[in-house]
């Protein structure tokens, strides 16, 4: 593998802001009374409830099994009761079955896994069922179960493994503060899933805003026997497609996955919780994320526990100064928008950030000018603008067959289109129309 | 003048003999149309909405003669104009009664908590914006995509809900799957009580968010007494189409949200979005 950095066409690049959270240390969150875990937090299949109202449950005891092969387990935060079974507010706004654990303050762990210290001589089989039974997705964004992954079919040979460190998203630093202060554990991930993978070795892939990250890692990467390569600013740098291109010039066709060009990406976050689900026998329930924002008080990096209400963590960074504009989970890019305080986090939560009045507009969307500059910056080399008006034709037919479904939402055509249309959201719209059609013709 | 006369004759002649060609090639290749299809096709409404579940009028027309489709199957046809359908190809015309559209929400914009949106202006986009921007999970988003399906004008928005008019609806149902929260259900025309609510959600959660929800207090299955004109279905009461209630039974039941409502009141506006 060269050392060659290569750039994906297209791109932009938002004014970042991660000064004001990327030299915050992570720190760990004070044990809350309670805790309300939502049910459904992987793509795929929904887990099973193995619990009942009353329950006595440890840290770390089973609350949910993996209602499937696209599933995962879902484990108990901290020790205590279940209190309730009941709907709370969920990431897409809609009330979400959430499982409330009243914390009896003892935080005593359960019966967790044996911890297999010896990995190196473990069967990769065994590895990877238990990245399965610790209930690990991608905790990058997407939530996608991260043994499926690692479960390449019959016929589908891999020989590249990357870790996705680009964190390309403005405003996140939780991963750059992991792997500055984690930089072992991410190796030591890195190499676990290597060995799944039956491969020697695995790339760790940063974007170059990061030195002390790449310098960090660089430090224990021989041990392991990865590598460190630095990535070209530009967003979305951390896209999977993008990243694969980047670090190894292969393109992933349209309609296909990484798996398809010999490679598997997993984020450096989830990588730590397979190191620590290997080696401490330790399940997926909690995660670092960013509490940021102009109008935080004192915005950082948080270990927080699955289940912790939003409004509970914004009083772990001081509050607000001022009344923000706007709450989303995830990067102002592709974060989604919250119309609750009550929305707990997940696997997946990135980042937790109130944007300020004085960075958000109302505006109202005007006719497209054909200026082609979403046509400029889309990394799928796609036309938003023509797309956006097959779909406000309602014309999905057309938008198929100008490949809406390539579309990676990363909304860098929205970012820059001077008519502030929704191109983004014209082209969820159209994703879910055209899956909603062929599941009909199915 | 002499180059001007043979343009004329050399043209008017051409004329004539391609004229006569296509008249031949017209008998020869003539497609055999069953005229009563046309007969048909003009008894109808002509508004090709796809109510019939056929591709346009003139496929309907052509299904009713080849016997596929009663005349009755026609949503939008009067009975006069069924019965006129079924007296011009002599066969009996069926007894249908008439259904129309109903948006089960009374959650206009004084009455339901919003959140700001300013996305794209149609109820399947919205959806995807956390949910839309009513307090309902359930609730009418009010952008309009059932009053962009109707092809007969009958739903209007107004203060961010979809009402229905009884009278401009031909129940081609067009509207039913275009509305992604699945509001709108078909009942009979003449029944006029309905539970303007749809939300499966605890009384006090639905409260939390709408003033009209329907909180099943039962006083309008109390008020029915013996009759099951209303059916309660967990924490949402419904009504009964199969023994639909008397008018009445609003005035009746003194619903405390004003969630039962009489159609015709609820059109003209009459509840004014205040609960009591």
């Amino acid at each position: 593998m060269s050392n060659q950095t290569r750039k994906f066409k297209g791109g932009v690049h938002p004014n970042d802001s991660k000064a004001l959270s990327k030299d915050k240390p992570i720190q760990d969150a004070p044990l809350l009374e309670s805790y309300k875990v939502i049910m459904h937090q992987n793509i795929g299949a929904p887990p099973e409830l193995v619990v009942k109202k009353g329950d006595v449950v440890k840290k770390g005891d089973l609350l949910a099994k993996a209602g499937g092969f696209v599933s995962v387990p879902l484990h108990a935060p901290t020790s205590g009761t279940i209190k309730m079974i009941d709907k709370c507010p969920g990431p897409t706004g809609m009330s979400v079955p959430s499982i409330e654990i009243t914390a009896d303050g003892e935080d005593e762990w359960g019966a967790p896994f044996v911890p297999m210290s010896d990995w190196k001589n473990t069967e990769p089989k065994m590895l990877k069922q238990r990245v399965w039974d610790a209930g690990i997705v991608g905790m990058g964004g997407a939530g996608f179960p991260a043994h499926v992954k690692l479960s390449p079919p019959e016929g589908k040979t891999i020989d590249t493994l990357i870790l996705n460190g680009a964190e390309c998203e403005p405003y996140l630093t939780a991963d750059h503060r992991l792997m500055l202060e984690q930089a072992e554990d991410v190796a030591l991930g890195a190499a676990i899933i290597a060995r799944i993978l039956g491969l020697e070795t695995a790339v760790i892939g940063v974007e170059n805003n990061k030195p002390d990250a790449i310098q960090a890692l660089e430090k224990v990467a021989g041990k392991y026997g990865v590598t460190v390569q630095g990535l070209p600013v530009n967003y979305p740098q951390g896209a999977e497609k993008q990243l694969i291109y980047a670090i190894t010039g292969r393109e992933v066709p349209i309609g296909k996955l990484p798996m398809d060009v010999h490679c598997v990406v997993q984020n450096v976050a989830s990588a730590v919780a397979i190191a620590d689900a290997v080696v401490k026998g330790r399940p997926s329930i909690e995660r670092i994320t960013t509490i940021t924002g102009k109008s935080v008080v004192n915005p950082g990096n948080w270990r927080l526990r699955l289940g912790t209400p939003v409004e509970k963590a914004l009083e772990f960074v001081g509050g607000v100064n001022e009344q923000p504009a706007k709450l989303l989970l995830g990067g102002p890019m592709m974060g989604i928008a919250q119309s609750s305080l009550g929305v707990t986090v997940m696997k997946n939560t990135s980042g937790i950030l109130l944007i300020s009045r004085d960075e958000v507009s109302q505006y109202s969307s005007d006719p497209c000018i054909r200026c082609g500059r979403c046509v400029e910056v889309c990394p799928m080399s796609i036309l938003p603008a023509t797309i956006s008006q097959a779909v406000e034709n309602k014309r999905f037919d057309w938008a198929e067959e100008l490949n809406v479904m390539a579309c990676i939402e990363c909304g860098s055509c929205s970012y820059v289109c001077p008519s502030r249309r929704p191109l983004n959201q014209h082209f969820k719209r159209a994703k879910i129309e055209i899956q909603a059609e062929l599941r009909k013709k199915k | 003048m002499n180059i001007a006369l043979i343009a004329i004759v050399a043209a008017g002649v051409l004329g004539a003999v391609l004229g006569i060609i296509i008249g031949i090639v017209a008998k020869a290749f003539a497609v055999e149309v069953d005229e009563r299809v046309e007969g048909v096709e003009e008894r109808l409404p002509g508004a090709n909405c796809g109510g019939c579940g056929f591709a346009g009028c003139a496929d309907f027309a052509k299904a009713v003669v080849e016997g596929r489709a009663q005349p009755g199957g026609c949503p939008v046809a009067a009975p006069e104009a069924v019965a006129d359908i079924a007296g011009y190809l002599g066969i009996a015309a069926e007894e249908k009664e008439k259904r129309v559209a109903l948006v089960r929400c009374s959650g206009d914009c004084a009455n339901t908590v919003r959140s700001l949106y300013n996305g794209v202006r149609d109820c399947r986009s919205a959806v995807l914006v956390a949910g839309g921007a009513k307090g309902c999970d359930y609730g009418c988003l009010g952008f309009g995509s059932c009053a962009d399906a109707c092809p007969f004008g009958a739903i209007e928005i107004r203060d961010g809900l979809a009402v229905v008019h009884p009278e401009l609806c031909v129940g081609c149902e067009n509207c039913v799957a275009a509305c992604p929260k699945n509001l709108i259900i078909m009942v009979p025309a003449t029944a006029e009580v309905h539970v303007y609510c749809n939300s499966p959600e605890k009384g006090a959660a639905k409260r939390k968010v709408c003033k009209t929800a329907c909180i099943a207090c039962r006083k309008c299955v109390k008020a029915s007494g013996e009759e099951d004109h209303m059916l309660v279905d967990g924490f949402l009461v419904k009504t009964n189409y199969e023994n639909p209630p008397p008018p009445e039974l609003v005035e009746a039941s003194a619903c405390p949200t004003s969630a039962l409502r009489l159609a015709s009141k609820h059109v003209a506006g009459g509840y004014g979005g205040a609960s009591k």
